[in-house]
């Protein structure tokens, strides 16, 4: 996320690192490069000038001026405007005082409405509530079908039409269906147009009058360009959204369209999409977000998933035998697999402090279906093999190699490399670390 | 939308694909014109803002001053073409001015269409066609507009005579292919499909069997939407065309990437990292009407040199358009005053 504005940023800053004091034209420069990585970055151009008057007020002022490191000085007030213009800090979601709390999503079509409304609805379910999704999607050929299909996948309940040409309708009875079914959260999905147009508009309005929802929700593609102001602000005049969710944050480059929305609407990014899978929704963080784009990592986001997702009990057991050295393949394999569970291995290393930078990760593909050989790989082996690595012989290696599938060269890579890593372990268990490092 | 342009725009798809035109009635109107004025209702129709209100200034005045590049500058970067194609663009108009061939904003006006109709289309785009079959691929990022592109391209194509096979090769996003069922029904062609969840090589296999088997003029397949930087999708995207060609030699013989119209600066990335897994011909911008953007094609003309072969300019079955340059950049940039 916001990688490539990143990279722009520490460019601008090593170039004024270790020359002391700035003068006005480092300024200038300094504010031309932010002004074009953040263009770069899809920021909405008010919301660029805005910014950067305000960064470059600060920054001819005395604080940095006078300053021995005046370029960290900068990048604290960078640093601070970002946070500040995201809106400082994590907003939820609003729930009724009542039940069912309904929530309305809208968007332009192709932005994610549909995927998201059932990410979400996956979200509270996993959270203990009882969703209910409504279909009201009448427009786009297959979208009712859609959302039924991802309510089985997520197990939550649909419902939908069959037919229907008027969504105020399909709304008002879904929440009604959900009141008998004791539902307390309904997500309604709409049609989304190609265009801003007064008839979506229309057809909007007039189902948020019918059903008085909690929130109205605008799912907002973070690869959208300067139009992502135009699209902002037309929602927001004709239904007064109350948050958004920013889809598609797990590309490259992109997401300056989170602080257009809500510099020109005012309005909380309340959620990132960060991937395909139904699961892949998460909390925005305006801080760690502004952490992310200086270059700082998304250690908190990091940790966040590893506490979701690792068992601590386990995790002390095999920390355990990884300093004896005892580690078996059958501890690697569950190692393998409470990692996976965090995510795409490329992503997460994207969150590492220093690993998000320009080059490092650029030349590093993470195939995750070579990850999915090591798993059945270590599958085919009996458990004394896991136990005991290296009683697996010739013979062994060749019913191993059939049975997951693979090669006896690929056994064989995974049985050195297992080799090493467990000499490595009982390296760092002596207290070898700091040598390695070169400390 | 009214159908006086249709004969017209007909014969500009004709003439993209390299296919006899279809009898024109007399009274119709240029292909251009035909084009633009699509254009222009489109946009009308959708109340989209105005790319800058600067710009009506800028081609009302009668001299060009520093301020008029600031505005200028500024309006190209609201329509996303990204600040080195605005530079490029500013500095040979700069050029020009300074030759005393732009004096007056009018002239501006002028100077700006036919500048960004040169970087784009020194030659109109085509999509030949000529094997049996011709074999499309369409690829994109997810939500661009794919499959309703591929519904359009099956509606002209058979409306010029030619016989089409789609294949459903979306086998992830759920309904996805009941989607597509619905425009094959439309555009009254055939699909050919598997259960969710299957490869989609094995589906673009068989459509250009089924393909050649029904002797089919043109076999377009679908994709899953990917975002670009999703490694294993673009592998697999990567084997898919493999596949293709393993199915018939030299297919596909055109890969088209569709980009979403209100696409960013990350369109670039798209088209960058897309060409680096398949081959891609053409760009398909859509959802043009009502935001009336899409600048980001003179920032992949500028680093990838790929034309524009096609504009979704409305959701009805024949909004479908070759990509016209020219009628492309007034439609952006000229206000009503200066056409």
């Amino acid at each position: 996320m916001f990688d490539a504005l990143t990279d722009k940023l520490q460019g601008v800053f090593s170039g004024l690192k270790g020359r002391g004091k700035l003068t006005e034209s480092d300024i200038d420069k300094a504010m031309r490069a932010i002004r074009l990585s953040l263009l770069e970055a899809d920021v909405s151009l008010p919301v660029v000038k805005q910014l950067t008057t305000a960064i470059k007020e600060r920054a001819t002022g005395d604080e940095v001026m006078s300053s021995i490191t005046p370029d960290q000085q900068v990048v604290k007030i960078v640093d601070e405007e970002l946070t500040r213009l995201m809106g400082g800090t994590n907003v939820g979601l609003a729930m009724a005082p009542s039940p069912p709390t309904v929530i309305l999503m809208a968007g332009l079509q192709g932005s994610g409405k549909t995927t998201h409304t059932a990410k979400l609805a996956r979200l509270l379910a996993a959270e203990g509530r009882a969703p209910l999704m409504v279909a009201c999607d009448v427009r786009r050929p297959a979208a009712m079908e859609q959302l039924a299909v991802l309510g089985d996948q997520i197990g939550v309940p649909v419902h939908r039409e069959e037919g229907a040409t008027d969504p105020v309708a399909v709304a008002r009875d879904g929440i009604a269906a959900a009141k008998r079914a004791g539902r307390d959260v309904v997500l309604i999905d709409t049609a989304g147009r190609l265009t801003i147009d007064a008839e979506m508009m229309d057809e909007l309005v007039a189902i948020r009058d019918a059903v008085r929802p909690t929130s109205v929700i605008l799912v907002v593609d973070a690869m959208t360009g300067q139009t992502a102001v135009d699209v902002a602000v037309a929602f927001q005049e004709a239904v007064q959204f109350d948050g958004a969710i920013l889809s598609k944050l797990d590309g490259d480059a992109r997401g300056g369209a989170a602080l257009s929305v809500r510099a020109v609407t005012g309005k909380p990014i309340l959620f990132v999409g960060t991937g395909e899978k139904v699961d892949a929704l998460e909390a925005f963080h305006p801080d760690r977000m502004a952490s992310r784009i200086l270059g700082m990592g998304d250690v908190l986001s990091l940790i966040e998933k590893a506490q979701q997702n690792v068992d601590e009990v386990d995790a002390k057991r095999i920390e355990e035998k990884m300093r004896g050295g005892n580690l078996t393949l059958d501890d690697f394999l569950d190692q393998l697999r409470q990692v996976r569970k965090m995510g795409p291995i490329g992503q997460l290393m994207g969150m590492i402090p220093g690993l998000g930078q320009a080059g490092k990760l650029k030349d590093v593909q993470v195939d995750e279906r070579r990850i999915d050989r090591v798993e059945a790989i270590i599958s085919s082996m009996t458990l004394s093999e896991r136990a005991r690595p290296d009683i697996i012989n010739g013979s062994r290696r060749r019913r191993i190699a059939e049975g997951s599938g693979t090669t006896v060269q690929e056994v064989n890579q995974l049985l050195a490399q297992f080799k090493q890593m467990q000499k490595l372990m009982k390296r760092i268990g002596k207290g070898g670390l700091p040598s390695m490092l070169g400390a | 939308m009214s159908d006086a342009g249709g004969g017209a725009d007909l014969g500009a798809f004709a003439e993209l694909f390299g296919l006899e035109p279809p009898p024109v009635p007399d009274d119709a109107p240029a292909p251009r014109r035909g084009l633009f004025r699509r254009l222009r209702e489109g946009i009308a129709a959708s109340q989209a803002q105005p790319i800058s209100p600067q710009l009506a200034g800028i081609y009302q005045s009668k001299l060009v001053s520093d301020a008029t590049w600031d505005d200028l500058e500024e309006a190209l970067v609201l329509a996303d073409c990204g600040m080195p194609a605005t530079m490029d663009i500013v500095a040979a108009l700069r050029a020009e001015a300074d030759a005393g061939r732009v004096t007056s904003g009018d002239s501006l006006a002028r100077a700006l269409a036919d500048e960004i109709t040169r970087r784009l289309a020194p030659e109109p785009a085509r999509i030949p066609l000529g094997d049996d079959p011709t074999v499309i691929l369409v690829v994109g990022v997810n939500g661009s507009g794919k499959t309703t592109t591929i519904g359009k391209l099956a509606h002209r194509l058979t409306e010029l005579g030619q016989k089409v096979v789609i294949g459903a090769g979306d086998t992830f996003r759920a309904a996805a292919v009941e989607q597509l069922a619905v425009w094959a029904d439309r555009a009254g062609v055939d699909i050919v499909k598997q259960a969710p969840g299957a490869d989609p090589g094995a589906v673009a296999f068989d459509a250009v069997a089924a393909g050649r088997a029904r002797s089919a003029d043109v076999v377009i397949i679908d994709t899953a939407g990917r975002l670009q930087t999703q490694h294993n999708l673009m592998e697999e995207l990567r084997k898919v065309h493999g596949v293709t060609g393993k199915a018939m030699e030299g297919a596909p013989h055109h890969v088209l990437l569709v980009i979403d119209c209100t696409t960013g600066q990350n369109g670039l990335s798209q088209a960058r990292l897309f060409s680096e897994a398949v081959p891609v011909s053409g760009l398909v911008l859509t959802k043009f009407d009502g935001v009336a953007r899409g600048g980001i094609v003179l920032a992949i003309e500028r680093e990838l040199g790929i034309p524009v072969a096609m504009i979704g300019v409305g959701e009805s079955i024949d909004d479908l358009q070759p990509f016209d340059a020219r009628a492309f950049a007034e439609a952006i940039f000229a206000p009503d005053a200066a056409v």
